[in-house]
């Protein structure tokens, strides 16, 4: 496909009124575009609860500064590919699209391949979602002012009957077909240790302390439910001991029980990486695995209610 | 705390054993001494002093009294070692600075003697933090001969009368002036700056002056850089104790209260930057 020049069409919305006054903001969204070459033509329009998509957007900003959006008919899929450091996706946050939209409608490519892929600063997005917080409602379109843009309008209340209506334009990047590979699901790496994790808010303190003292971390953690921070510099060690946190049940039961239940799998990281992950997770999510593949990576798997978040953070050479 | 047991075989391995319940007990009066990364610590039967110095004009100590630990054993006479603060510090704030209400951060601490690491065990609800902080050849620390006898001049002050004065010091004035006089104007500060003088002025019969023993006019300048560090500890004290010597050495003595409403003592002592001139007096 040829670098995409958007052409856009006007956008047909049906604005949804059938708010009442309950207490949860449903939101429109929009998303329309036509591309030059006539391959992709979108249409989205689906209202949303905000609260929770403010929480996504302010999640992803604190993960990844520029990242992938990938549109499909079921799922939106916020992406970040480190091809510099392990030369694949280091992040996978998947929302289920039902849970956030009552309408939803989109056109890709073509029906076998029916996604968008576009590429955006995070922080624009969760700016621009943040206005919503209290908003009466929300629409997202995709629009063409002389550069791609996510167009985010937001129908706030105010106290009079007057409405007030704040458009936010993200610049985005449609990314062509021929780069969508590097932006496939990750496959979950076979860890030697599955490990639940423990409160993420304690984990993050801690964290946040190495990283005052140590660039680097191991991370290390056994079948017997323990799991182990450590920094080691000249002027001191220190070592962090979760214990009882409990081991999910692997997928391969021969692997796991031909492993001695201490002995610890672990992999060197760059403590940043870490923290930034743990900076992002604001509220504790309802399943949180932790997967260690010995001296190679640290997969995190995160479940929130609507949302869950794969996170990996390969070795330091 | 099995794991905290565990690992301290036998006792009398060490000549320095110290808990705590509440590891912010420690942390906190630390914290109002860091303005160097290294620090020089002391500990005798009666407690440890940590002993932080800067430019051999401006010395802090920290006065933590064994009453404060609920266990605290030392084998030797005294037991002196030099430690990275800024590292000591984070060791013990390991599992957060404003922990959530209801949980304590329990330490044990342990120094096995001259040329081994200050080994700390910290423990919050079940997790366990062991850090190995490597110890240093102590430093000579400066004897600022500062004796009570010589003491000239003596005010003590409720805390809140000197933080706002502190906090805002023209940064740009090199020196503080500080007047003590047994007649007006009593007790003054003064900076130089570059937007000109300020003067700041404590009446005798202030609420905020708990006492006041001035026997003779005196007038000292110190350099402000050497003197600014004394916030930390000003913004957690309760009571200043301001004190001059003959020579017009200063000691500021904070008397700072605990969570647990024990009472530790944080000291500054700070050398004169020079004579003042007879024409500005």
């Amino acid at each position: 496909m040829t670098s995409a020049v958007l052409k856009c069409c006007p956008v047909d919305v049906t604005v949804n009124r059938s708010l009442s006054t309950g207490k949860l903001h449903r939101v429109e969204l929009l998303l329309q575009t036509k591309l030059a070459p006539g391959t992709l033509d979108v249409l989205l329009s689906k209202s949303f609860l905000c609260a929770p998509a403010v929480g996504v957007s302010n999640m992803i900003a604190k993960l990844a500064k520029i990242c992938t959006l990938r549109i499909s008919p079921d799922k939106l899929n916020f992406i970040l590919s480190d091809k510099l450091a392990s030369g694949g996706v280091s992040m996978w946050c998947e929302l289920e699209q039902e849970n956030f939209f009552s309408e939803f409608q989109m056109e890709g490519i073509s029906a076998a391949n029916n996604e968008i892929y576009l590429e955006l600063t995070s922080e624009n997005l969760s700016r621009a979602l943040k206005t919503a917080q209290n908003a009466r409602a929300l629409k997202i379109k995709l629009t063409n002012k002389h550069y791609p843009c996510l167009t985010v309008s937001i129908e706030l209340l105010s106290v009079s009957s007057s409405s007030r209506i704040v458009t936010h334009d993200i610049p985005v990047k449609v990314i062509p077909r021929r780069l969508w590979k590097d932006l496939q699901e990750p496959t979950v790496p076979d860890s030697d240790v599955s490990i639940y994790l423990p409160v993420l808010k304690t984990m993050k303190s801690v964290v946040e302390k190495m990283k005052n003292i140590s660039n680097h971390l191991i991370i290390e953690a056994n079948l017997n439910g323990e799991l182990n921070l450590k920094i080691e510099t000249e002027l001191v060690c220190v070592t962090t001991h979760f214990k009882d946190l409990g081991n999910p049940p692997l997928a391969s039961e021969n692997a796991s029980q031909a492993r001695n239940p201490e002995q610890m799998a672990e992999v060197h990281i760059d403590i940043r990486k870490l923290l930034q992950f743990l900076a992002g997770q604001q509220a504790n999510p309802t399943k949180a695995v932790c997967n260690i593949v010995n001296n190679k990576i640290v997969h995190f798997d995160l479940l929130h209610e609507d949302v869950s978040l794969q996170y990996f953070i390969p070795a330091l050479s | 705390m099995p794991l905290l047991t565990q690992q301290i075989q036998d006792e009398n391995d060490y000549s320095l054993v110290a808990s705590l319940d509440n590891v912010r007990n420690l942390s906190t009066v630390l914290k109002a001494i860091h303005f160097r990364e290294h620090a020089t610590c002391f500990a005798t039967k009666n407690g440890i002093k940590v002993t932080v110095e800067n430019a051999k004009c401006v010395q802090a100590n920290a006065f933590i009294q064994a009453g404060i630990f609920q266990e605290f054993t030392v084998q030797e006479e005294s037991v002196t070692f030099r430690i990275n603060l800024t590292v000591l510090l984070d060791c013990l704030s390991i599992f957060g600075s404003s922990p959530m209400p209801g949980t304590l951060t329990a330490l044990r601490m342990c120094y096995q003697g001259y040329g081994y690491p200050l080994m700390l065990f910290l423990e919050e609800g079940g997790v366990v933090t062991v850090c190995k902080i490597n110890t240093q050849e102590p430093e000579e620390t400066l004897d600022f001969d500062f004796c009570s006898t010589n003491v000239v001049n003596k005010v003590i002050l409720q805390s809140e009368g000197l933080r706002e004065a502190f906090s805002e010091l023209d940064m740009t004035s090199e020196v503080l002036q500080i007047t003590m006089s047994p007649d007006k104007p009593y007790f003054r500060l003064s900076t130089f700056g570059n937007a000109g003088s300020s003067h700041l002025d404590y009446p005798k019969d202030s609420d905020l002056m708990e006492s006041f023993h001035c026997n003779q006019t005196q007038v000292n300048r110190y350099k402000i850089s050497l003197l600014k560090p004394s916030t930390k500890a000003l913004v957690l004290s309760c009571k200043v104790s301001i004190r001059t010597d003959n020579r017009g050495f200063l000691s500021l003595q904070y008397m700072i209260r605990n969570e647990d409403g024990q009472i530790c003592f944080v000291e500054y002592y700070c050398c004169p930057d020079e004579e003042v001139p007879e024409s500005e007096s």
